[in-house]
């Protein structure tokens, strides 16, 4: 399957000086930072952008997760942008003109116990009254959409069926980067690279500028979507946000010829796989329980995982770890995301997407690029306001959102 | 995997231990005073620093009791562990690991 890789890019961005002064300044040059900036620019019709990226552009969460794309969310309004998120995605590498290798091939979450079972069947009904394709399995049509799954009762948490939504999928991360970055660039949105936000520059409550490791750029606005150090940067404009930063681990295998048709994700046993194109085995799993910003974590986290994969896939017990490595992730007490205002004036935010932001990149884009635009929120993430946390309109997918999210 | 010095037990391995977030957050002394914004801070938001940070540990696996730590959230290094109702240990600067500061990215690392 290697062959079927695009090649690897020559330069598809330029590298700009910055300018004395944007219209937007975008934080982060990650998948959301360049998602919001190309829909600003394409959507919006407001060029004068620049994203700063303190190291390398995608070199966070963007080149670290595990990139699946799903959108079977219990509540209303997570299924609405989520849901968004995928019709977005299966335009995209068209409307990007790149082939990013987005490959539909559905996602089970498996049911273990009888509580799973009838969460699970109470939310494939939720995601069909919301238009989310899915359905429910038996553990015979789990054997038939992933035959290497073992269905049988001699596992300590037998396979008592799945949700299944085909339209899910994974895809290739770093050219998802790539494709954006080079629209932006297109249509003159500097991406500005080795630039560090070291403060924000305010007049009265409303923000005007940052400083930076390369000067002082000013900003008619400025949207944040630097996910794990979200809370360091919010300190450095002076507000507080509801976010625990925490090391998520994720791994691969070596390279296998397709043995994995599907992208299978389990709660109860906790560990999701699938196969990239390439050919290796990508697993991930839950965060490390310790607030934390070393993108690594410990050991027993990757083993308890790598546990789980094989009892469920047995033949995965002769495969080899190639890679684990961790990345840092916003989580919300809610475990859902925070794009938003903020209490500083044209300052906003797009944090808290936690384990799954991927999914979100596009959605997430678009209702921020909309939100910093006209200074309203859009109706998709309008539920997803900073001030749920005092209104009490909590969106508490914990356990809800078909892995521990 | 982090080696953590239980007050009680001496250094023992993380998977005996339970995390239990910040440290030092106390009831509301009048919960009737407080509105909204209050009730959200003191139920949703929580420090959440690039460095030196007190959080609450269980040695679930062990003695079973809570404790709390100062503990450095980029190095993931312990500075202190102490008991509960003890106060945070005012650890002065130069005595801090010199990674102990919140550092700046330069140093190492990427978002």
């Amino acid at each position: 399957m290697a062959d079927l890789l695009p090649e690897h890019p020559d330069f598809l961005w330029r590298n700009p000086e910055p300018k004395k002064s944007y219209d937007v300044i975008i934080v982060g040059g990650g998948g959301h930072g360049l998602a919001t900036a190309y829909y600003l620019a394409s959507k919006h019709g407001i060029t004068n952008v620049a994203i700063l990226e303190r190291g390398w552009l995608a070199g966070g969460n963007m080149a670290r997760n595990t990139t699946i794309i799903r959108s079977n969310y219990l509540w209303d309004e997570s299924a609405a942008i989520y849901e968004h998120s995928l019709k977005l995605w299966e335009g995209l590498p068209e409307e990007l003109e790149y082939d990013f290798l987005f490959s539909q091939r559905g996602v089970m979450n498996l049911a273990h116990t009888l509580q799973d079972v009838r969460e699970s069947k109470r939310r494939v009904n939720a995601n069909v009254l919301n238009g989310v394709d899915a359905e429910w399995l038996d553990p015979q049509q789990v054997k038939e959409v992933c035959p290497i799954i073992n269905i049988g009762d001699d596992i300590r948490y037998p396979v008592m069926g799945a949700t299944y939504q085909p339209r899910a999928g994974i895809a290739k991360h770093d050219h998802v980067a790539w494709a954006f970055a080079r629209k932006c660039d297109e249509m003159g949105v500097d991406i500005i690279q080795n630039c560090e936000v070291t403060g924000f520059i305010k007049d009265g409550n409303r923000v005007t500028g940052v400083e930076t490791s390369r000067g002082r750029i000013n900003a008619g606005k400025v949207g944040l979507a630097v996910a794990g150090h979200s809370s360091v940067l919010a300190d450095l404009a002076g507000f507080k946000l509801p976010i625990q930063s925490h090391p998520l681990q994720a791994l691969v295998s070596e390279l296998f010829e397709p043995v994995h048709p599907t992208v299978v994700m389990s709660n109860h046993v906790h560990v999701y796989v699938s196969q990239a194109h390439k050919g290796e085995l990508v697993m991930g799993a839950g965060i490390d329980s310790y607030n934390g910003y070393g993108q690594r974590g410990a050991f027993h986290v990757v083993e308890e995982q790598l546990a789980a994969a094989v009892e469920l896939f047995p033949i995965f017990a002769r495969a080899h770890l190639l890679r684990t490595w961790g990345g840092i992730v916003d989580t919300t007490f809610d475990a859902s995301p925070i794009v938003s205002d903020t209490p500083i004036n044209e300052l906003y935010v797009n944090c808290g997407w936690g384990t799954g932001g991927f999914k979100g990149t596009p959605a997430s884009g678009y209702t921020f690029a909309h939100t910093i635009a006209t200074g309203e929120a859009h109706p998709l993430n309008a539920p997803f306001a900073l001030d749920r946390f005092e209104t009490g309109h909590l969106i508490d997918e914990h356990g809800a959102a078909a892995v521990a999210h | 995997m982090l080696s953590i010095p239980c007050p009680e037990c001496g250094p023992r391995d993380e998977i005996e231990f339970h995390y239990g977030g910040q440290a030092h957050i106390a009831y509301p002394e009048d919960p009737h005073a407080l509105d909204d914004r209050g009730w959200a801070e003191y139920l949703f938001y929580r420090d959440n620093p690039k460095g030196l940070f007190a959080e609450r540990w269980q040695h679930a696996a062990g003695c079973r009791k809570w404790f709390n730590a100062l503990r450095n959230t980029w190095t993931y290094e312990f500075t202190a562990t102490y008991r509960v109702g003890e106060p945070r240990p005012d650890i002065p600067a130069e005595e801090l690991p010199s990674a102990a500061t919140s550092p700046s990215s330069p140093t190492g690392g990427t978002l």
